[in-house]
């Protein structure tokens, strides 16, 4: 499987590290959110068969994260972003 | 009083200068490296340029005298400069940069092998996924050889620069060493 990364090009996915559902960046807050919502955060995932977005690790590259945007069915890969930006578009790390 | 004497990473009081065939392999132990990261919101640019630190884009490196640099990850830069005038590279850079830019002493945390031989390519292939003879002069990457995560510098078709992790340098040159046995 290749990974294009949006500012080195298309990478083995060998160098990436799988972290999981992209919904990780949005951590709700423990003081205020409530239990509910962090147990949400921390236990509970969907397991699409279709498209999902996902973080993954350029460990062995430029050790960016990633919100990769790929179909479980078929492993087609729609969209890769730095999840910097995806954060900072979401108003989330400054 | 006490008697010092730097060890290379080898272990040894001299850089290792090894053949293979074609391939020679010198252990660099007079380049000092510090790590250079932009704080949020910060501009290096006009500093970088006084300084004479060159900021080369991504997967590039960059020669300058005294300092050059390579790019490691966004807004973050991998600089060297040699030892024996710039031994303490950190304290220069910081002192160029101030707190517009992270700062991080690197030399002692790597070990630097120069490899050179008429076609590097045939070694590098069965030691990395870099396709070295694709990739552009001054081609700067990180990447894994024998497990061990590390960085490799094109300098031409038959001259490249790796850092490795020091306390694998014993490692990292054996398998250098065994790639370019069986490959050359």
């Amino acid at each position: 499987m290749i990974i294009h990364h949006p500012i080195l090009g298309p990478r083995d996915a060998q160098e990436f590290v799988y972290l999981g559902d992209a919904g990780l960046i949005n951590r709700p807050d423990g003081m205020t959110a409530g239990i509910e919502a962090f147990h949400d955060y921390a236990y509970n995932r969907d397991n699409p068969a279709g498209e999902h977005r996902e973080l993954w690790y350029h460990e062995q590259g430029d050790r960016s994260w990633l919100v990769v945007t790929r179909n479980t069915v078929t492993h087609e890969i729609k969209k890769v972003e730095l999840a910097r930006d995806v954060a900072r578009a979401q108003g989330r790390s400054k | 009083m006490v008697d010092l004497r730097a060890m290379t990473a080898l272990g040894a009081h001299e850089p290792a200068v090894l053949t293979v065939g074609p391939l020679t392999i010198t252990e660099r132990f007079d380049i000092a490296l510090a790590s250079l990261a932009v704080r949020r919101g910060q501009d290096l640019t006009g500093a970088a340029r006084a300084a004479g630190v060159p900021l080369p884009g991504p997967a590039q490196y960059q020669a300058r005298a005294p300092y050059s640099a390579f790019w490691v990850t966004p807004e973050m830069w991998l600089v060297e400069a040699p030892f024996a005038s710039h031994e303490e590279i950190a304290v220069h850079l910081k002192a160029a940069f101030g707190d517009a830019a992270s700062v991080t002493e690197q030399t002692d945390a790597w070990v630097i092998f120069d490899l050179t031989a008429p076609d590097l390519a045939l070694v590098l292939e069965r030691l990395c996924n870099v396709d070295f003879r694709a990739a552009p002069e001054g081609y700067a990457t990180r990447t894994v050889i024998d497990h061990l995560g590390c960085y490799l510098v094109k300098h031409g078709a038959g001259m490249a620069r790796v850092y490795g992790p020091r306390s694998s340098a014993q490692s990292l040159l054996h398998a250098v060493e065994v790639a370019a046995a069986s490959a050359l």
